[in-house]
């Protein structure tokens, strides 16, 4: 019994620790990599929750995919954080009152927070033995979810087919490979058989 | 106390002893596995290749070893030198890390957790950590470059390996490795083995494989006709080494998914009666040396692919066509009364 709990404070304390990096650091580039170490214990916790399937999802997606695109795009910006804290001081009284209210409004949201009297039953009733986790999200993401899950899937591929139409640009006069028309070429069209005599040229 | 040794220590230790032991066995391999791919690639070009130390050469890869261990490791000025010295390090333990899952028989596995497939996935996308950090730590213009290349290369290929194994799941039903060498279990032997129904899948799988781990010809980020030496240039003697032992790791764990998705894994060609005498590691280690083989022969033979038509590959032909492979599979298990139960 005193394993998980070992694990829980290791990838806890590991979890904070590197989140706390993630702002404190100076290098942007360290940054990204303790939020990236911030991710992967995240991903250990719901492995001790037993949610093995969205710990996984968790570093297929977040690691792997999208803190790799972060890590591109602080890298290809030099982003001069002296430069930035110059004005530090002069910022400091209206980023101090936005994070003051901001936790006024956290405690007020929290301290008002009652949790449902049948989740605690949920809570401690064990993992059922049969159903794998990952089965068990897809009989309720396909079934009872599935509006929500192709409206969320929706969303994406808006996003996606925006991106590209922002970016998609037609330059003139810029030579493209064209596949096709390379493999669709015949001797016929691309060969052509001339008789040089000796000391004349084409 | 005796709880905590039956409960605790006692599996602790069984589980680092065949950790250990498979991490010796693994390494071993991949010092000939290494010196095969050079000797084919060699035979291939009518070279010898390494026959020098030992017989036939076959102590290379360790003499190799010494070399680059006893070397001096050279940090440059510039460097980012935890970072630099992190890299590595993350790709060589990464790399070894997939191993914990991989069933190499029957129950001989370290970890046979329910997940297993998308293990090896998420561990084998985390790969690209290694190669962007060592890129960008060596604070230099052509390692820079060619990790911005291979994140780029790795990004676009993960996407179609990933459909290849979401057709292979739904064939199977179940996301532990055991139970889809198990799947393909049957009469016909290696007919029933995924690759002849999913064939063009294996085929995008074993491509793709190459572009994953960054073998020619996909190997642009190493193209040296370009970028020196890609992202190692100012990478010396053990840290060096620890990027190729990565390298090598995660094309033999690359091999081992191919033989576990579609070629069976550990069971014999054919369930009949001499075959099914040889155990099962020996099955799975002949169908990873023989995708291996593959590996080798693509090296020696293919050309290197230009960058935009590596791309083009990757976006506008195994996308669409893995797309549509699902939509397809899934299809004919459904209406078809194929589906796993």
């Amino acid at each position: 019994m005193i394993l998980p709990a070992l694990f829980f404070y290791l990838f806890a304390g590991m979890c904070i620790a590197s989140a706390l990096m993630v702002i404190a650091g100076r290098n942007p580039v360290h940054s990204v990599l303790f939020l990236i170490l911030a991710f992967v214990n995240a991903a250990g916790l719901f492995l001790l929750l037993g949610a093995e399937f969205l710990a996984m999802i968790l570093v297929v997606v977040y690691v792997g995919a999208v803190a790799v695109l972060f890590l591109f795009v602080v890298m290809m910006l030099d982003v001069d954080f002296a430069e930035l804290r110059e004005g530090f001081l002069q910022y400091l009284p209206v980023g101090a009152l936005v994070g003051v209210a901001f936790l006024a409004e956290i405690l007020l949201v929290v301290g008002a927070w009652s949790i449902g009297p049948g989740i605690p039953r949920v809570i401690a009733s064990p993992i059922p033995e049969a159903v794998t986790n990952t089965e068990a999200i897809g009989l309720v993401l396909y079934t009872k979810y599935l509006y929500y899950f192709q409206a969320a899937g929706i969303v994406l591929l808006v996003a996606m087919i925006g991106a590209i139409v922002l970016t998609l640009r037609h330059k003139e006069g810029v030579k493209r490979q064209n596949i096709a028309d390379q493999v669709g070429r015949t001797p016929a069209t691309s060969i052509e058989i001339r008789q040089v005599r000796p000391g004349q040229g084409i | 106390m005796a709880e905590f040794w039956t409960g605790f220590l006692w599996p602790l230790i069984i589980m680092l002893a065949q950790s250990v032991l498979l991490m010796v066995i693994l390494l071993v391999a991949i010092a000939y596995v290494l010196y095969a791919d050079r000797k084919i690639w060699a035979a291939v070009q009518i070279r010898r290749g390494p026959n020098v130390v030992g017989p036939w050469g076959l102590f290379q890869s360790f003499a190799d070893l010494l070399k680059f261990v006893l070397k001096e490791p050279v940090i440059p000025a510039g460097a980012n030198k935890g970072v630099f010295l992190l890299a590595p390090l993350v790709t060589c333990v990464l790399s070894l890390a997939a191993w914990a899952v991989i069933p190499v028989a029957e129950n001989w596995v370290i970890a046979d957790i329910n997940v297993g497939i998308l293990y090896i996935f998420a561990i084998s996308s985390l790969g690209v950590y290694g190669i962007i950090m060592g890129g960008w730590a060596s604070n230099s213009k052509y390692p820079f470059l060619s990790a911005l290349r291979s994140a780029a290369q790795m990004v676009s290929y993960e996407v179609s390996i990933g459909f290849v194994i979401i057709t292979v799941l739904l064939c199977v039903g179940s996301l532990n490795l055991s139970d889809i060498v198990e799947a393909q279990n049957g009469r016909f032997g290696l007919f029933n083995w995924f690759w002849l129904p999913l064939l063009p899948m294996f085929v995008i799988f074993f491509i793709s494989a190459l572009a994953e781990t960054n073998r020619p010809p996909f190997d642009l980020v190493e193209a040296e006709s370009e970028l020196v030496a890609g992202f190692m240039v100012e990478y010396g003697s053990t840290p060096y080494m620890m990027f190729m032992l990565g390298e090598y790791v995660a094309i033999a764990t690359m091999c081992a998914m191919g033989t576990i998705l579609f070629l069976g894994g550990w069971l014999p060609p054919a369930p009949i009666w001499p075959l099914t005498l040889i155990p099962g590691v020996i099955w799975f280690t002949l169908k990873c040396l023989f995708l291996f083989f593959l590996f080798a022969m693509v090296k020696a033979i293919v050309p290197r692919y230009r960058y935009d038509q590596l791309m083009r590959l990757g976006w506008k032909v195994f996308l669409p066509i893995s797309l549509a492979m699902v939509a397809i599979v899934a299809g004919v298990l459904q209406y078809g009364g194929l589906a796993p139960k």
